[in-house]
C-alpha cells in the first residue's frame, strides 16, 4: 500500500509554493517525524515531515521545482518491504504543478489582480508617470516594505515597531530586511500588547517621531482602539492645532481564510468615521507602495488598510525615484458607461472579475477603486455616476453603516436626479466569519453577486 | 536599589529659603487659581467637567521643582494645577476652561484637554490610564534622539489599574525608557476608595513585577516630593531606565463639581485641611524662618493678582470664530 506525502500550506492562504530541497533520496528508510524535505514561499521556510514510518519510494517533485500546487503528491511512500509496483499509477509531475484548487468563479482568493485588460488601466494620478518609465513587477508585499525602507533611508525619524517586526522578518514578511539595514533602535519588536505599544506610539509621535506601527492583524487594532480614536484621531482638535500627531497604523485588514470570526472582519468603515484619520485601502502593489510612502509623509494620523490575500499579488510598480501617489483620490480601475462598481481593496479585485463577466454580455461597467476611504474622492465617484446612472457598491465589510451605505447616501445627495435604478450593494453577510469553507465562501460578497447586482440596476436577467 | 521606602531621610529633604518661597508660590497660584475655577464654574462660566487639584498642590510643584529645562509632562483630566506649574500663563488656561478663543486650545479642548509643545506639556487626556502610554512615547522619543530629557507621567491611583498602564511598564523597563511613572494616589477614584477597587492597595508595589524600582511618599510634604523625585528623575536620566513614584496625597474638593461627597467624611477632609495642607506646611516653616507674615502675604496677593487677570482676561475674550468649528481636524 502506498502514501502520497503532499505538498503543505504554510498558511491558510498559501496556493502554491517551491520545493527547495529534498533531505531524503528515493529507496531511504523514513519514520515519522522525520524531516524528508523543505518548502518555501515569499513568506517563509518550512520543513516538511513523514507522517508515517516507512520507505520514500518515488519522489514527484524534483528539488528546485517553482509553483508547486498546496496538496500536490510531491513524493510517494511505501511500507517497509513494500513494492514500487504499488505506486505504477502515480501522476506525472508535470500535472502535479498545476493548481489542484477548483477554479471556480466565485472563490475569491483564486482571483487573479489583472482580471480586466491592462489597456483599460489608464493612469489619471498625479504625478504622472512619465513615458517611457521602467515598470517592475512585484507583489503587494515587496512594495510595503520598499515603501518603508525608502522612506526610513529618507527620514531618520521614521520607525517602525509592532509585533514579530524584527528578528522574525514579519508575521507576515512585510518588513523582511528591515531589522538588517536599520537595526533594532528603528524597527522595534514588541510584546503583546496593542493598546500599551499603540500609545507609545503615539506618544513618540507627539514629540515629533514618525512611527508607523504595524498590527499583526487589524482584528487586534481592537485592543488599541481608544488610543487611535480618542488620542491619535482627537489631539490636533484638541490641542487648538498644536499636537499633530503623524503615525501610521498598518497592517492586513479584512478577511484572511478559514480563520474563523475573530481573525477575520473588515474594520474600514469603524475607522472611516472618525473625523482626525485618515484611511487607506489599496488593491493593488502600485498603490501599496505609492500611498504608503505618502501615508507616512503626511503630517495626520493615517490608519492603512492591507489585504493578507493580497500580499503575494504582483503588479506593475514605476521604477520612480520618488513615487509617492496623492491621498484621497480614487482610480478608475476599468472605464465603462452602463454601471459604475465602487469598492476598495479585495473588492475591487472582485468588482474587476465581474466587469469582465459582464463584458461578455455587452455591459461595460466602470470600476472605481476609492483607494482612500477618508476623505473620500466623491468628485469621481459622482462623475461617474452622472455619467452611467447605475451603481452598485462592493465591500467585504458588515452592510450596516458600512462603506457602501455611506456611498448610497453621498450619491443620493449628489446625484439623485441622475439616477435610473436605486444603488444596491454586495457586502459581507451580517453574521460574525464562519470557519467552514462553504460558509465562509457564503458569508463574503461573490463575483456572482456582484453580477447580478449590476444586472439589477441595468433591469437585466 | 531600595525598594518601599515611606520618605527619604531629613537631610535629603530640605529646602533653602528660596526654595520654600518658591513652592509657596507656585502652591498658591494653583489653588488661588483652582478655587477661582470653582467659583467660575458656579457661575456658569465654565462647564462641563471641572475637576479641581486643590490639595494635591505639592505633587506637581514638588516634581516640577526636580524636573529640568526640557522634561516632558503628561496627565489626565485633574490637569490644571500641571499646565501652570509648567509655566503655562494662567490667563490661556482660564480662557480655555470658559472656552473662549485665546484658551491653549482655542476653545475647542476645555478643562481636561490642553497641551503645550512649547512648555513641554502632553495633556490633558480625559482617559484616565492614557498618561502611561503616551508619557512612554514621549520618553521613547528622547532616548530615539539621545536628547537626554526624562519624560514625566501623571495617573491617579484609579487609573493605575487599567492595563494600558501595566502595559506600559512593561515596554518602558523592557527598552530602559527615561520616564518617571507618578501615581498620584488620591485615596479616591471618583467615589471609589482605594480598598473597594484595588487588591493590593501598596500601589508602589507594582513597579516590582516589571523590576521597576518604587517608592511610596508623602506627597502632603513638599520636601519629600521634591527630594524623592529627584532621586527618580537621576535614575532615569542617567540611563537606568523607569522608576515609579506611588505619592500619597488627598484632594478636598470633589472628583469633579457634581460630586456629592457622600463616600468619605467631612471628618476626614477637615483633618487632612487642618493637619497636612501641602501650603500651610510650607507657610509655617517660612515663618519660624524669620520670614514676616507681612512678606509672605506679599506672595498671596500678587498670586490673587495673576488669577485675578486670568479671570478678566478669560471673561472678556469671545468664543471662538464660528469657522473654528472645522479647523483643525487634519493638518
Amino acid at each position: 500500500m502506498s502514501i502520497n506525502i503532499l505538498m503543505p500550506a504554510l498558511s491558510p492562504t498559501m496556493e502554491e509554493g517551491k520545493l527547495s530541497k529534498w533531505l531524503k533520496n528515493e529507496g531511504d528508510s523514513v519514520r515519522a517525524g522525520d524531516v524528508v524535505a523543505e518548502i518555501e514561499t515569499d513568506k517563509a521556510t518550512m520543513e516538511v515531515e513523514a507522517a508515517d514510518d516507512g520507505v520514500l519510494a518515488k519522489i514527484l517533485i524534483p528539488a528546485g521545482t517553482e509553483h508547486v500546487a498546496v496538496n500536490a503528491p510531491i513524493a510517494i511512500m511505501v511500507e517497509e518491504g513494500g513494492s514500487l509496483d504499488d505506486i505504477s499509477a502515480a501522476p506525472s509531475s508535470s500535472e502535479l504543478t498545476k493548481n489542484t484548487h477548483s477554479e471556480e468563479i466565485s472563490t475569491p482568493h483564486s482571483i487573479e489582480p489583472d482580471a480586466a485588460p491592462s489597456s483599460t488601466r489608464h493612469p489619471i494620478d498625479a504625478p504622472e508617470i512619465p513615458a517611457g518609465t521602467t515598470m517592475i513587477s512585484m507583489t503587494m508585499r515587496e512594495a510595503l516594505r520598499d515603501a518603508m525602507a525608502e522612506e526610513m533611508r529618507r527620514d531618520s525619524d521614521v520607525f517602525i515597531m509592532g509585533e514579530e517586526v524584527a528578528e522574525y522578518q514579519g508575521a507576515y514578511k512585510v518588513t523582511q530586511g528591515l531589522l538588517q539595514e536599520f537595526g533594532a533602535k528603528r524597527v522595534v519588536d514588541t510584546p503583546i500588547t496593542e493598546y500599551g505599544f499603540t500609545g507609545i506610539g503615539i506618544g513618540a509621535a507627539f514629540a515629533g517621531l514618525r512611527p508607523i506601527i504595524e498590527f499583526m492583524t487589524f482584528n487586534f487594532s481592537m485592543q488599541a482602539i481608544d488610543h487611535i480614536v480618542n488620542s491619535a484621531a482627537k489631539t490636533l482638535y484638541m490641542s487648538g492645532g498644536q499636537i499633530n500627531c503623524p503615525i501610521v497604523f498598518r497592517g492586513p485588514n479584512g478577511a484572511a481564510a478559514r480563520v474563523g470570526a475573530q481573525h477575520s472582519q473588515d474594520f474600514a468603515a469603524w475607522y472611516a468615521q472618525i473625523p482626525g484619520l485618515i484611511v487607506i485601502a489599496p488593491s493593488n502593489a502600485r498603490d501599496a507602495k505609492g500611498l504608503l510612502k505618502a501615508a507616512i509623509r503626511n503630517d495626520n494620523p493615517v490608519v492603512f488598510l492591507e489585504n493578507e490575500i493580497l500580499y503575494g499579488k504582483s503588479a506593475d510598480v514605476p521604477a520612480i525615484e520618488d513615487f509617492v501617489l496623492p491621498i484621497g483620490r480614487a482610480y478608475i480601475a476599468r472605464a465603462g458607461e452602463h454601471v459604475t462598481l465602487i469598492s476598495f481593496s479585495i473588492g475591487v479585485i472582485y468588482a474587476l472579475a465581474a466587469a469582465g463577466e459582464l463584458a461578455k454580455e455587452g455591459i461595460e461597467a466602470e470600476v472605481i477603486d476609492l483607494r482612500t476611504l477618508r476623505p473620500m474622492d466623491l468628485p469621481t465617484i459622482i462623475q461617474s455616476v452622472k455619467k452611467t446612472g447605475r451603481c452598485v457598491a462592493i465591500e467585504e465589510g458588515w452592510p450596516q453603516c458600512g462603506i457602501s451605505a455611506e456611498l448610497a447616501m453621498c450619491i443620493q445627495e449628489e446625484a439623485f436626479d441622475y439616477l435610473d435604478a436605486p444603488i444596491l450593494r454586495v457586502t459581507g453577510k451580517n453574521v460574525p466569519m464562519p470557519y467552514a469553507a462553504n460558509l465562509e465562501k457564503l458569508a463574503l460578497p461573490s463575483i456572482e453577486e456582484i453580477i447580478h447586482s449590476a444586472k439589477a440596476v441595468l433591469y437585466r436577467d | 536599589m531600595a525598594h518601599n521606602q515611606i520618605s527619604p531621610t531629613s537631610a535629603q529633604m530640605g529646602l533653602s529659603r528660596d526654595e520654600e518661597l518658591f513652592a509657596l508660590r507656585e502652591m498658591l497660584l494653583i489653588r488661588r487659581f483652582e478655587e477661582k475655577a470653582g467659583q467660575l464654574y458656579g457661575m456658569g462660566v465654565i462647564a462641563g467637567f471641572c475637576h479641581l487639584y486643590i490639595g494635591q498642590e505639592a505633587v506637581v510643584v514638588g516634581v516640577k521643582m526636580a524636573a529640568k529645562e526640557g522634561d516632558q509632562f503628561t496627565t489626565s483630566y485633574r490637569d490644571h494645577g500641571h499646565m501652570l506649574a509648567m509655566g503655562m500663563d494662567a490667563k490661556g488656561v482660564m480662557a480655555e476652561l470658559a472656552g473662549r478663543r485665546s484658551g491653549y486650545s482655542k476653545g475647542k479642548g476645555g478643562s481636561m484637554h490642553m497641551f503645550s509643545r512649547e512648555k513641554n506639556f502632553y495633556g490633558g487626556h480625559g482617559i484616565v490610564g492614557a498618561p502611561a502610554p503616551i508619557g512612554a512615547g514621549v520618553a521613547f522619543a528622547n532616548a530615539y534622539r539621545e536628547n537626554s530629557c526624562v519624560s514625566i507621567a501623571f495617573f491617579g491611583e484609579g487609573a493605575a489599574n487599567q492595563g494600558q498602564v501595566y502595559e506600559s511598564f512593561n515596554m518602558a523597563a523592557l527598552w530602559r525608557l527615561p520616564i518617571v511613572f507618578i501615581i498620584e494616589n488620591n485615596r479616591y477614584a471618583m467615589g471609589t476608595a482605594i480598598s473597594r477597587a484595588t487588591a493590593q492597595t501598596q500601589c508602589h508595589r507594582r513597579g516590582e513585577a516589571f523590576s521597576i524600582p518604587a517608592k511610596q511618599i508623602d506627597g502632603m510634604d513638599i520636601r519629600v516630593v521634591k527630594a524623592a523625585a529627584s532621586e527618580a528623575i537621576d535614575w532615569c536620566r542617567s540611563g537606568k531606565g523607569p522608576y515609579l513614584l506611588e505619592i500619597l496625597t488627598y484632594r478636598y474638593r470633589g472628583h469633579s463639581m457634581s460630586d456629592p461627597a457622600k463616600y468619605r467624611s467631612k471628618e476626614e477632609v477637615d483633618r487632612m485641611r487642618e493637619e497636612h495642607d501641602p501650603i500651610e506646611q510650607v507657610r509655617l516653616r517660612l515663618l519660624a524662618d524669620g520670614v514676616s507674615e507681612e512678606e509672605l502675604k506679599k506672595i498671596d496677593a500678587s498670586v490673587r493678582k495673576i488669577v485675578a487677570e486670568a479671570v478678566e482676561f478669560a471673561t472678556a475674550d469671545k468664543e471662538p470664530e464660528v469657522k473654528e468649528l472645522f479647523t483643525d481636524v487634519l493638518m
